[in-house]
């Protein structure tokens, strides 16, 4: 029984995987700047996980720890997402409102506040909850027929 | 403008088919056709946040339809086509609710605003004074993060319980199956 796609997918994925992983990091960072965020960055992360494992295929020791490995990004990913909001909350403003917001240049990559914080949490919520949820479909395991 | 109803057409054509075809992986394509044409529509009305977020999302839709398919089966045994004298009775009484549907609809529409020209009376707000309050120069990001921050909270919760359900439903079934696979 062979795992993963053939080697045409397999080069085309070495060459890729990498770029777009770089480019959700990218999307998550100034998310604050220019279109994207949090949300988009967190999927682009998964999809170039996800491209790999399908490419790849996987073994099945190597997919429990990465199913531990997402489930506890996406669980640290939540818990920063409210804990950047309850810091707003401690600090004596709302809940979720947004820390120093004057900290840093507009414009420039260090600005907004917690604002660059938050997205990164919701990218490792985000891109973690779909790559556990793309493992748990099993579709990792793909077979290709010869 | 012209090129936003030709999409429109497209799309309603794709859902038809995506919905009647009994090929599973016909329809999970024709459901992608459907998704990229909202990705381009809002490339069309210059939102650029949500045209990426759409375009990744439906990306990952597709794959996760077509590995499952190609795993499981093609068929969609639903799919029927004859019409019997069953289906005459729920087929009128949908007609006639359509019917008043629109009827209501299209008085109610012609209180909204004309596409193209919104009333602006929270987002003008936002606009003057977004970059001085939350400091961010994306304004789409300042808004979801900073004044409807809230919102983003209920999202996370909602992917949150999806994915909780997913990992309940599908995970523990998926082990024994694949245990006894490899044992055998």
């Amino acid at each position: 029984m062979s795992r993963g796609m053939t080697v045409i997918v397999q080069s085309v994925t070495r060459l890729v995987a990498g770029m777009l992983f770089l480019f959700g990091c990218y999307i998550v960072l100034h998310g604050h700047l220019t279109p994207g965020g949090g949300f988009a960055g967190g999927v682009l992360i998964a999809a170039a996980f996800i491209l790999v494992s399908l490419a790849f295929g996987s073994v099945e020791n190597v997919e429990q720890h990465r199913y531990t490995f997402s489930s506890v990004f996406e669980s640290l990913g939540g818990l920063g997402f409210l804990a950047i909001g309850l810091a707003g909350y401690l600090a004596g403003h709302q809940f979720l409102s947004n820390l120093w917001p004057k900290v840093g240049e507009p414009l420039t990559l260090f600005s907004a506040g917690t604002i660059p914080l938050a997205n990164i949490a919701i990218a490792m919520k985000v891109g973690a909850g779909l790559f556990a949820i793309f493992l748990a479909l099993g579709a990792s395991r793909f077979v290709m027929k010869d | 403008m012209i090129e936003l109803y030709v999409l429109l057409v497209a799309m309603l054509a794709a859902a038809v088919v995506a919905i009647e075809i009994k090929d599973l992986l016909a329809a999970a394509v024709s459901m992608g056709m459907v998704g990229f044409s909202v990705a381009i529509l809002f490339i069309l009305v210059q939102a650029p946040d949500l045209a990426i977020v759409q375009i990744v999302v439906e990306i990952l839709a597709v794959v996760f339809f077509a590995a499952v398919i190609l795993r499981t089966t093609h068929d969609d045994s639903t799919v029927q086509l004859r019409i019997t004298s069953r289906m005459i009775l729920p087929a009128v009484l949908y007609g006639i609710f359509v019917l008043m549907f629109v009827a209501v609809m299209t008085s109610v529409l012609r209180e909204l605003p004309v596409f193209g020209s919104p009333l602006m009376r929270v987002a003008g707000n936002y606009l003057a004074v977004g970059l001085n309050q939350s400091g961010a120069a994306n304004l789409v990001t300042a808004i979801v993060l900073d004044f409807r921050a809230y919102d983003t909270i209920g999202e996370a919760v909602v992917l949150f319980t999806a994915v909780v359900g997913v990992l309940t439903i599908v995970r523990q079934i998926g082990r024994k199956a694949d245990a006894g696979e490899e044992h055998a």
